[in-house]
């Protein structure tokens, strides 16, 4: 351990120290290593804290953290580093003893205490592992998957930051060797009821999904279960698998798999608009199943779907809805309104819009799922128009700072601009709270819009963690004169960790109106909205 | 019957590499997991790995 003053920050003659404490060859993963890092800033007198490894962006954050000692810049990716700003008196060996607490805090397993250091030996430790699990940082992902399906695992790759030349040489060996590999960036998967990564716990069934968008696909997954059905296996692909380069490698394998399965009776195909040779590939795979599919392209071509004799999903509840429908043999609706009665919703926009003063009319949307905000927006502009966003559905509605709401504004904050340094929002909802504390100080600010995603990945009390801000906001704002509608939709069933009943009836007893899907939250907000106009 | 369509069939066993906390999600859901105590090749030193792969590719 070793501390020096850190002589260019001086604040009212007070002297800033930097104490910095190095382990080579010492390995733990980012997540674990950003969460120490927020838990050890809160510690008494440490001004700043930076736990990680040597890498490039660890190095660059020091620096711009007033860290720019020479031994942070000289280490590898390989070696571990404590520093920490300090003042008034030296917190590191406190901090040192907190961050070995936590890191090797008591684990209740056993199995998980024999650690093989590598792929090879933890196959030769269990030789009937079926499944690769693989979340390394990006450049040392080519290596281990595909050593991963030469041992031959199925894989998958909760990694970004793969190339597409690598996903795609991946994708092939995998496809010669029969194996899935899902992803790079697959977020979510259930595999004979396991979920694997960010998934919920979803009652057995036998509709078959395969998904190319995470909270997309998780969407879908909930509202199937939410409408009594269930669901045989879910299948990621990752965001590019239908990009032309790809050419639907996985989506396609995937279909054929859902197509052999006798477990499966109703197939789901969930992804961002195909390059249309990709679509007709993928339509083609998918009619050869000779199953019931229903198909959403969240926002593109309804009419390929419609030629080749599927079912077009008009949002992610709709896809649900259709999926669910031919599961019973009952014939197929739009869904494309309310689970609750005119009067019902009546009632709530009366009670919603009754506090908002003139000059209240914006929307803000604070979303931790992508697909979630982009389905949002393409739900909210024919009704209330154009949206603000770092995801924009027009490149002229682009946020030109991204840490600025404008207007009617949503955000995607599981963008890489605001995860470089922190977990995504799922995980860890700092920069939401932050965000939120933002949007509340705005007066002309009407409707918050939040997604709450629960399951095995996913912070373990979300709502917990917004609740707090969101009712001190509104009590401020109450001082000032000014009304609040929150609406939030919950991503989650009642098996799920966090428990969906438990999450709700406290968003509900907050007064937050709290809908069943993200599509009826953005209806709702829609409406809302177009009555204060 | 594909590989898939087998594995469709068994019980799902894992090998985690990176994230712990997906592998102490498995086994809360009591599902068989091998977490694997992965470093970077050679420490994360680029020039190492380069050299490491150079030997590897000549033995």
């Amino acid at each position: 351990m070793q501390t020096q003053p850190v002589e260019e920050q001086r604040e009212g003659g007070r002297e800033v120290c930097q104490s910095l404490e190095i382990r080579k060859n010492t390995y733990y993963d980012s997540v674990t290593l950003m969460l120490m890092s927020k838990e050890i800033k809160k510690m008494e007198g440490v001004r700043e804290a930076l736990i990680g490894m040597g890498t490039e962006l660890n190095k660059a954050l020091a620096v711009n953290l007033g860290m720019g000692d020479e031994r942070i810049q000289a280490l590898n990716p390989g070696d571990f580093f404590i520093a920490i700003l300090w003042e008034k008196e030296d917190r590191m060996t406190k901090v040192i003893k907190r961050v070995d607490e936590l890191l090797h805090e008591k684990k209740p397993s056993s199995a998980l205490d024999y650690r093989p250091v590598t792929l090879d030996s933890a196959v030769k430790h269990t030789p009937d592992a079926n499944l690769a699990l693989i979340s390394l940082p990006g450049k040392y992902v080519f290596e281990e998957a595909r050593k991963a399906l030469d041992l031959g695992l199925h894989v998958m790759l909760f990694s970004d930051n793969v190339s597409i030349e690598e996903e795609k040489q991946l994708k092939e060996l995998a496809r010669e060797k029969g194996l899935l590999m899902m992803g790079p960036d697959c977020g979510t998967a259930i595999i004979n009821a396991v979920p694997l990564a960010f998934a919920n716990v979803v009652r057995r069934g036998d509709i078959g999904i395969v998904g190319a968008s995470g909270t997309g696909t998780q969407e879908v997954s909930v509202m199937i279960h939410k409408l009594g059905r269930g669901v045989s296996q879910v299948l990621g692909t990752g965001g590019r698998d239908l990009k032309r380069e790809i050419g639907g490698i996985m989506m396609i394998e995937g279909i054929k798999a859902l197509g052999e399965d006798e477990n499966t009776k109703v197939i789901v195909l969930i992804s961002k608009p195909p390059a249309p040779e990709v679509a007709e590939k993928m339509l083609q795979a998918a009619k050869d199943s000779k199953k019931p599919v229903v198909v959403n392209f969240i926002g593109g071509d309804m009419e390929m779907i419609e030629q080749y004799g599927m079912v077009p999903g008009l949002t992610l509840e709709d896809t649900a809805y259709k999926a669910v429908a031919l599961s019973k043999g009952e014939a197929v609706k739009d869904m494309l309104g309310f689970m609750m009665s005119e009067e019902e919703i009546e009632a709530v926009v009366r009670r919603e819009t009754k506090e908002l003063k003139a000059g209240q009319r914006y929307l803000r949307g604070l979303y931790t799922g992508g697909t979630l905000c982009d389905e949002a927006m393409k739900l909210l502009t024919d009704a209330v128009g154009p949206i603000y966003s770092n995801i924009p559905l027009e490149e002229g509605y682009r946020l030109e700072n991204v840490y600025r709401s404008y207007s009617h504004t949503c955000i995607d904050l599981g963008d890489d601009l605001f995860t470089l340094n922190r977990p995504h929002p799922m995980i860890d909802p700092s920069y939401r709270q932050e965000r939120l504390k933002i949007e509340l100080e705005d007066e002309t600010v009407a409707v918050i819009l939040m997604d709450f995603v629960l399951g095995y990945g996913s912070h373990p009390d979300p709502v917990g963690e917004m609740l707090p801000i969101m009712m001190e906001g509104k009590q401020k704002r109450q001082e000032k004169g000014l009304g609040t509608c929150f609406i939030a939709s919950i991503c989650g069933t009642e098996q799920d960790p966090q428990n969906l009943r438990k999450q709700e009836e406290r968003l509900k007893e907050a007064g937050v109106v709290v809908m069943p899907s993200n599509a009826q939250a953005a209806r709702m907000a829609a409406k809302i909205l177009k009555r204060i106009l | 019957m594909s590989k898939i369509s087998e594995l469709f069939k068994k019980e799902i066993k894992v090998i985690n590499i990176g994230l712990e906390d997906f592998a102490k999600d498995l086994e809360k859901q009591k599902v068989k997991v091998v977490h694997v105590a992965w470093r970077p090749p050679a420490g994360g030193n680029e020039r190492m790995v380069l050299l490491l792969a150079k030997l590897r590719k000549k033995g």
